[in-house]
This record gives structure tokens, sequence and C-alpha cells, in this order.
């Protein structure tokens, strides 16, 4: 392939469906032929995955979120709630 | 989501199930005990908004009960409780009066004209793996994920976080799915904007 290649900008702003395999191949090679020759996007994709990981991450159970406990008049709520089932 | 670490083992849960059917009232309340607390830091970080998050677990809770009959086991007692909470709040969420997309272009990338960002991306200092075992690191995700305008946070939570589909998501915050898959990306940017000066220096 040949030809001018397309703007960070174009790169940056449908990463959503590159990452998420929606384009289409044509579009894809466009992708790579940037992404082969520019640093700056190539370092904006990778933390961009990243991101998705850190988030999914940081809601796991080990993944630190703090346990919470139900409060007591909650409790007393839904239990009253479903005896009244 | 997986919520299934730290469960019971499965013949508990079977003898729990058995309880519940059976109309115990002290299994009830072991399973509010034991998962009620998790039920409700999801509806919270869903609703934010403390009174319809505890009315979303009050009608998970029942909405269990009434289809305790037809849950037949084959996923965890935890990850079945979780789906139907998550309901109750797309059902909420579906109520509530639309509000206007905020304005998020402040935390997007900016270009130049020739198309170049304004400021170069540069890759962050330690991989995934290395981040997600530091609490303080999770800690500062979950930080950044509430500083997201609302109508983002949401987009956000219930796609990547929750894993509902587009259309699910899309019903739930009434847009079209073309719209949702636009308004996430730039949730996901912003996040990842928020994330930047924190991570690009980070190491182990």
């Amino acid at each position: 392939m040949s030809g001018p290649y397309i703007p960070c900008s174009e790169v940056i702003e449908f990463l959503w469906s590159y990452v998420a395999g929606e384009l289409p191949p044509a579009k894809v090679a466009e992708f790579e032929r940037h992404l082969a020759v520019c640093p700056s996007c190539t370092a904006y994709l990778s933390t961009y995955r990243m991101t998705l990981e850190l988030e999914r991450g940081a809601f796991q159970p080990e993944g630190c979120e703090p346990e919470e406990e139900l409060p007591e008049d909650l409790i007393q709520a839904v239990m009253g709630a479903l005896r009244r089932e | 989501m997986d919520v299934s670490p730290s469960l019971p083992l499965a013949h508990e849960e079977e003898a729990l199930l058995a309880d519940l059917r059976a109309g115990k009232d002290e299994a009830f309340s072991r399973l509010l005990r034991d998962h009620g607390g998790r039920l409700l830091a999801v509806s919270r970080r869903l609703l934010r908004n403390e009174e319809d998050a505890r009315d979303a677990v009050q009608e998970a809770m029942v909405s269990a009960f009434r289809s305790l009959h037809r849950f037949e086991g084959g996923s965890r007692i935890a990850t079945w409780l979780h789906r139907i909470v998550v309901n109750c709040c797309l059902m909420k969420l579906r109520s509530r009066q639309r509000r206007p997309e905020e304005a998020i272009e402040d935390l997007l990338p900016r270009f130049v004209e020739d198309g170049h960002q304004v400021e170069p991306s540069v890759d962050w200092a330690e991989p995934v793996d290395a981040l997600l075992q530091r609490q303080e690191i999770c800690a500062l995700v979950r930080q950044c994920i509430d500083k997201l305008p609302e109508s983002y946070r949401t987009v956000l939570l219930l796609r990547d976080i929750e894993e509902l589909s587009t259309e699910e998501a899309a019903r739930a915050v009434g847009v079209t799915e073309n719209a949702l898959k636009i308004r996430l990306h730039r949730a996901r940017q912003a996040l990842r904007t928020l994330l930047d000066p924190h991570l690009r220096g980070v190491h182990a």
C-alpha cells in the first residue's frame, strides 16, 4: 500500500473500533501502516488498552475493592419485604 | 464481572439453596449478610444515590426470592444475585430523566492542524499486572472513574465493568448503539488522560 498516511487524529478517533476488531480489513491495514511509523499513536494504543485492563482489574474482588457490609436497617427492611411475599 | 472468588464451595451453596427454597428465615439472613454488601456496592456505584441504591438491593432480593424456583444452580449464587441487582439498577437508570451529555473535551486528546497530537503520547512505566498488584493504583483507577462526567462514567461502568452488551447499555441510558460506542470511547480516553500523569512516572 502506498499514498499518504492517515493522520493521528483519525487513528485516535476510531481506536475503539480498531481495538474491538470492528474495522474493515482495508482500514486495519491503514491503521497498522500508521502505527508502524508513529511512536505517539503506538503509545496511545498501548496505554488505551492498559486503561481497559486497569478498569476491569480495579473492580475485581481480589483487585482490592474494599468489602462493605449491608447496613443492619437494610437487612431488616429486606427481611420484612421477603416475609410479606 | 467475575464475582466468584472467596465464595463458599458448591455443596455449601446447594445446601443454602435448599434452605432458601424451604423458606428458612436464617437462610435469607445469611444470603443477605454474605452477599448484600457487595450488591449494595454495585448499586451505589451504578446509581450514585443512596436511596435508589438501597431500593435496588431490596428489589433485587425480592426478585431473587420470587425466581428461586427457576434458579438451577448452573451459576454461582453470587453471580446470579449480581445480575439481578444490575437489572434492578438498569430499570432505575432507564426511568431517570435524561440529562444532556456533559462536556468532556478537556479530557480528550488535542490535535494540531495537520492531525498530530498537541502533546505526543508516551508509554506507561510499568506493566498492567504489576500495577494491579498495588492497592493504591486500584484505588486511583476507581477515583479517576468517579471523576468522569456522570453520563460517561455510567456508560463505562455498564460496558467495561458490568460487561453489558452495547444494546443493553444503550437502552439503559437512552441513546443509539452508535452514540453509546462513541461515548464509551470518550469515557475511556478521558480515564486514560486522568491516569496518564500518575502512570508515566510509576516505577516498581
